[in-house]
């Protein structure tokens, strides 16, 4: 055990001395690996970062919400068909509220983009969602200051309004923003509450940060005509595992109150995040496998490169294998020298690719979020030894099978 | 007791469907601080018998035992074994590594016998002031004149203490002067009580020997002690 070890550590020596004469190749070789391992970690570090940031996403939106909605999120079915349906209107609201037992809260909810102001700060193109204040309670919502508006607020349709984390941050750098009026379109609302951060840059205009929330009543009367726009209807399950039911439910009330007979299909979509997940999911899978196929084919074909070096590298110096063997050196002895050399060569490579993935990582952070993973730093050495011994171990294999006879007549 | 014990060793190669029979039926006996000369013109099978004495081939058939150990039937991890403890190759075309420096080529092979880093480097630069090159130790051999790279060879060779030195055509890359250099050499390590094997096809470099064994198609020609021997007496080291 003692003398593997010795030989171990002499054997590095040797393959270290090896590489450090021949720099050029070296760093050529290592660049293979180099690119490979920082492709592949970048890719995975990129990956995950879109998965956590989408995960944190919809939670914040809560997963045991139902959309009742005009429109499909996720169908194959015709456009024209579902543009046909009725609108859902406020009236329909109220009936379903009254009819369905199960949910513990049924907003209505409609949108509008406007522009927001505050003195010379204004943000364009702003989400605007108009609800009743029983919306907080279908969502997961978190407060930075304030509070929600009230059902008093919500049905008087006052003009106040709650600001996502990003709004405040533009229109308030000093985080004030507290009982401030903002100009939202041309009215005046004052702000009553102002979210912590929620969100989740992947879920676009949708993401809480970015939207403003005011009463229903005041988005019909300064933005959208009441009888023009249709609304959508947040329905939260009393708990995760009631969220069939409550589907099974709402089905079955929205029937009631659309009116419909036994025989007409439904004018309306129950939409849920699980069909977003699925979406996501088969998307997102895609481009993970397709993303580290193709990163897995760069190290790949450094590995090949690595091979095809040592092979070289073992006919070169056939003489010195010789030379080694005629001097003592056994089989072993030879076959853990290369494998020692073509194993520094990738783990030397692969931890200045980790590095680069690293810094790589960090300054893509700023426009895109990264996550880098303990386990993806471990599988990148783990894969760069690996790859070493793998494409040192044919090459080596020959090197220390040659019969030192003739290996030292060969010139 | 003998270092070298060989009986009826034959040594057949297959070229093709062709059958080299490059040592036929060679037998002899080598003892202790012995200083023998093997001699043949090409083709006389002593390439063969040099590579069989050094262990870095076996015989098809016959005995070899070396101090009393038969190696015939070794493999290939107790002829390195061997190799490294036993045996000291000085080569025509030296056979350096020539990346690296003398240093670092003389305790090779103390680094495959297992030889502690301290130690060895001592060793290794005790053998290289042996032959001269105690100023050299740093340079790397494409530094080094042909002679002195010869030297080096030889202080690896001496490194291990081993039981024989096995000199192949030492001469054979040399002028005459620096050949002559190496001869002297030689002889030092003879005289030191070391026992040398040498291979060579000039019979001015032969005479150095005590005993020279011609060879001759695969058999031995004559075995002859040497009756005037040539002892060159200026001494250029401290071999000791």
């Amino acid at each position: 055990m003692r003398y593997i070890l010795f030989e171990l550590k002499e054997g590095l020596l040797i393959a270290l001395g090896a590489l450090r004469s021949n720099k050029v190749r070296t760093s050529l070789t290592m660049l293979g690996i180099f690119i490979g391992i920082t492709v592949v970690v970048l890719m995975s570090t990129a990956i995950k970062g879109i998965d956590n940031s989408f995960q944190q996403g919809i939670s914040a939106l809560g997963s045991d919400v139902l959309y009742i909605d005009k429109w499909a999120w996720f169908s194959n079915e015709d456009w024209w068909r579902l543009r046909n349906r009725d609108n859902i209107d406020m009236e329909d609201y109220e009936k379903f509220k009254e009819l369905a037992r199960l949910p513990v809260a049924v907003a209505p909810v409609i949108n509008s983009q406007q522009t927001v102001k505050y003195q010379d700060r204004r943000v364009e193109g702003v989400f605007l969602t108009g609800s009743s204040s029983d919306y907080v309670k279908t969502t997961n919502f978190t407060f930075d200051q304030g509070r929600f508006y009230s059902e008093i607020e919500s049905n008087a349709s006052r003009q106040v309004g709650v600001i996502g984390s990003e709004i405040a941050k533009e229109l308030f750098p000093r985080g004030d923003a507290l009982d401030k009026t903002i100009k939202i379109g041309g009215a005046n609302f004052k702000i009553v509450g102002v979210l912590s951060e929620q969100g989740s840059f992947i879920l676009g205009p949708w993401n809480p940060d970015n939207q403003v929330f005011i009463p229903i009543g005041s988005i019909f009367k300064n933005f959208v005509a009441q009888h023009r726009g249709t609304i959508t209807l947040n329905v939260r399950a009393p708990n995760p595992g009631l969220v069939e039911e409550t589907k099974a439910e709402a089905e079955g009330v929205m029937r009631k109150v659309r009116g419909l007979k036994y025989d007409e299909e439904n004018d309306f979509s129950i939409n849920q995040q699980e069909g977003l997940m699925e979406n996501y999911n088969s998307v997102v899978g895609v481009i993970q496998i397709a993303g580290l196929f193709i990163t897995g084919l760069s190290l790949f074909v450094g590995a090949i490169g690595i091979m095809n070096i040592m092979f070289v590298s073992v006919r070169e110096r056939t003489r010195e294998i010789g030379i080694r063997k005629a001097i003592g050196a056994r089989k072993r002895t030879i076959l853990s020298q290369f494998l020692l050399e073509s194993s520094a060569i990738c783990i030397l490579g692969g931890i200045a690719g980790l590095i680069a993935a690293i810094l790589g990582s960090m300054a893509l952070n700023q426009y895109f979020p990264t996550s880098i993973q303990v386990d993806a730093v471990i599988i990148a050495i783990g894969v760069s030894a690996i790859t070493g011994i793998l494409s040192g171990l044919a090459p080596a294999y020959t090197a220390s099978k040659l019969d030192p006879v003739e290996s030292l007549r060969y010139e | 007791m003998n270092i070298i014990n060989i009986e009826h060793i034959a040594k057949i190669y297959h070229l093709g469907f062709e059958e080299v029979r490059a040592l036929s039926d060679v037998s002899l006996k080598i003892d202790k601080n012995e200083y023998v000369a093997i001699m043949g013109p090409s083709g006389s099978g002593k390439s063969t018998l040099m590579n069989m004495l050094g262990c870095l081939d076996t015989p098809t058939s016959g005995k070899y035992d070396f101090k009393g150990v038969s190696v015939s039937e070794m493999n290939d991890n107790e002829l390195a074994r061997i190799r490294n403890k036993e045996i000291g190759f000085v080569f025509q075309t030296f056979n350096l590594l020539p990346r690296s420096d003398a240093l670092h080529n003389v305790e090779l092979p103390l680094i495959y016998s297992g030889i502690s880093y301290a130690e060895r480097r001592e060793r290794a630069e005790k053998a290289l002031v042996d032959v001269g090159l105690g100023d050299r130790i740093k340079h790397k051999p494409n530094e080094l004149s042909g002679g002195q790279r010869q030297r080096v060879a030889v202080a690896r060779a001496l490194v291990t203490q081993p039981s024989i030195i096995l000199a192949d055509e030492p001469t054979g890359n040399l002028d005459s002067k620096t050949g002559e250099e190496i001869m002297q050499l030689l002889n030092e390590i003879h005289n030191n009580g070391n026992t040398i094997i040498l291979v060579t096809h000039e019979e001015y470099i032969a005479a150095h020997a005590a005993r020279i064994i011609r060879l001759k198609d695969g058999l031995v020609e004559k075995d002859e002690i040497v009756e005037r021997r040539y002892e060159p007496d200026t001494k250029i080291s401290g071999v000791n």
